[in-house]
């Protein structure tokens, strides 16, 4: 299109239409070889903020190339007086034109590879994101774990001497638990029904230690069982709860557990008692809470999910867990 | 005869320490306690020569409970994991049992204790200090209140000041006695949320209501209760950075 309406332009001008073919054909083809010089030079070096004017320079010099070897080409192939009167002419003409196509070029290819470039590190940071989000749900899991598990062992090493069938079963459930741990994956799934029954082993382990200080009472409904809940997402909030339980209060100590299903959610509350003498429900947002809240803000990107009130000497945790 | 008291609130914990006791027929055990609240009574009561002591415990955990002593025992503390407690022994050079710990562990501990005696007490006191750093102790102040124990969660506190060698904390209820310096507390309290706003006063920040000039160069801040606070040239400054005027 560009060779055709310059062949016309310089029909009109007077030129016979051979010369008229030839010099826009070279003209062109030497445009189009120009732009795409400019086009691999910028591929390689993309002007940043505040360089522009070094895009302006380059392509001043490619137009001037361009010019000088079309003007080679054309004398050559042309080699009459008027054609070279022609051409010193139209040189201005040319060069202003060829200015604008290759500035042109220029711009298209700097936005194209910008925007490649933006594309590319928006991609990284996505991936980066990503592991830092895994790397962090792995250092909240690893957490949890220290002080349950030396005290357990201590628990074992008394029951030895004076009750080794006891420690034996004691044995059994911390494997069961850690396996537990170990097995699952953070962004697995599973029912509610049997993250129920991995935490009565973590519970069963507690009452272990704790004795007849602690007891406890687990509700869940048919429809909430067959729900699912990210694994592993109760144990630290019925461990907070025992905390602040246990550690609150020094008589015997009962937390609830109850689960049921409104609509498309699976709600669950957490209940321990607390002594609104001695302690602020401030208290009873330990490490284990806002582990939680991390993960479900990770999960979901919502952080209305778990809510939490004081009354009435009992503090009471609420989460919602949306499905699917 | 030695007299000895037992402190930790997992029983199975309490037992084996009394099984690995038995090699030990000097040592008379002589109470048992579940808490820490317990365990101040107990030993007031008994007087004993050593306690066994866990940190983590409900109410007040160990280091607590010896701070509300006037007399501290010997001690030989037992504690499952905690960094703090671990900084605070390491920093201290006191001797502790990580559990679970065997027998020979134990013993060597008792050995140590009996070789210590004869010299001088430990000195729990910098100890104390270094512990309460830790975060589950800086949230709250334990005072006791003639023969009652009072656990202070530190938001409820309106303002400290300085006593002789006491810090008086005030609060809704009236004030308590802490015998700490004003300096442990300006360093272990949150900097975001207290304010020394002069040598002998440390504010809670929400307590504010306003801030009045007071002679030349002075201010007074007013608190809701509508006590008036001094306030230094120098707790003017660190007062507007922390309110971010």
């Amino acid at each position: 299109m560009i060779v055709l309406s310059n062949y016309l332009i310089l029909l009109y001008t007077g030129l016979n239409w051979k010369t008229s073919i030839i010099d826009s054909l070279v003209t062109t083809g030497l445009l189009v070889t120009a732009c795409l010089a400019l086009g691999t030079i910028l591929r390689y070096y993309l002007p940043q903020t505040g360089e522009y004017f070094n895009l302006i320079g380059i392509g001043f010099v490619i137009t001037l190339i361009w010019l000088f070897v079309s003007r080679s080409i054309l004398i050559y192939l042309l080699a009459t007086e008027e054609y070279n009167h022609f051409f010193t002419a139209s040189f201005p003409l040319r060069f202003v034109f060829g200015l604008l196509l290759i500035g042109f070029m220029g711009l298209i290819c700097v936005l194209w590879y910008t925007q490649q470039e933006q594309k590319e590190s928006h991609k990284r940071k996505t991936e980066a994101e990503q592991l830092t989000k895994e790397a962090e749900l792995f250092k909240l899991r690893q957490q949890l774990q220290p002080h349950f598990l030396f005290n357990s062992l201590n628990s074992i090493s008394a029951l030895i001497g004076a009750r080794p069938d006891e420690a034996r079963k004691m044995i059994q459930q911390l494997s069961d638990f850690l396996r537990g741990t170990l097995k699952r994956e953070e962004h697995q799934w599973i029912s509610l029904k049997e993250e129920l029954q991995y935490l009565q082993l973590y519970l069963d382990i507690e009452k272990v230690r704790f004795g007849n200080r602690l007891s406890t009472e687990i509700k869940s409904d048919d429809a909430a069982d067959q729900m699912k809940i990210p694994a592993l997402l109760l144990q630290p909030l019925v461990e907070n709860a025992i905390k602040f339980g246990l550690y609150d209060t020094t008589g015997e100590t009962l937390i609830s557990l109850d689960a049921t299903a409104i609509k498309k959610v699976l709600q669950i509350t957490i209940q321990n008692p607390f002594d609104t003498e001695t302690s602020s429900p401030k208290q009873g947002t330990g490490f284990g809470l806002s582990s939680v809240k991390r993960r479900l803000y990770l999960l979901f990107g919502r952080n209305d999910l778990i809510t939490t009130k004081a009354e009435n000497h009992f503090f009471t945790i609420t989460v919602k867990i949306p499905q699917a | 005869m030695s007299k000895v008291i037992i402190i930790d609130d997992e029983p199975l914990a309490r037992m084996i320490v009394k099984e690995y006791l038995q090699k030990h027929p000097l040592l008379e055990l002589v109470a048992e306690c579940g808490d820490g609240l317990e365990g101040v009574k107990a030993i007031q009561h008994y007087q004993p020569d050593l306690v066994f002591l866990d940190i983590q415990m409900p109410k007040i955990n160990g280091f607590e409970m010896l701070e509300l002593l006037d007399e501290k025992p010997s001690v030989i503390f037992t504690t499952a994991f905690d960094e703090y407690a671990l900084k605070a022994f390491d920093t201290h050079a006191v001797d502790y049992l990580l559990k679970p710990f065997n027998q020979e562990r134990f013993d060597k501990a008792i050995e140590k204790w009996q070789q210590q005696q004869h010299v001088e007490k430990n000195n729990l006191s910098e100890l104390l200090n270094t512990a309460a750093q830790s975060p589950t102790q800086n949230n709250r102040v334990v005072v006791k209140n003639g023969n009652k124990i009072k656990i202070i969660p530190v938001h409820d506190i309106w303002y400290l000041e300085a006593a002789d060698d006491f810090v008086k904390i005030h609060t809704q209820e009236g004030y308590f006695l802490k015998n700490k310096t004003m300096n442990f507390f300006e360093q272990s309290l949150d900097s975001q949320q207290f304010v020394r706003t002069h040598r002998s006063y440390i504010l809670n920040i929400q307590q504010i209501t306003r801030i009045e000039p007071y002679e030349k160069e002075n201010h007074m801040a007013i608190l809701k209760s509508g006590t008036k606070i001094p306030v230094s040239r120098n707790g003017y400054i660190k007062l507007r950075q922390v309110l971010g005027l």
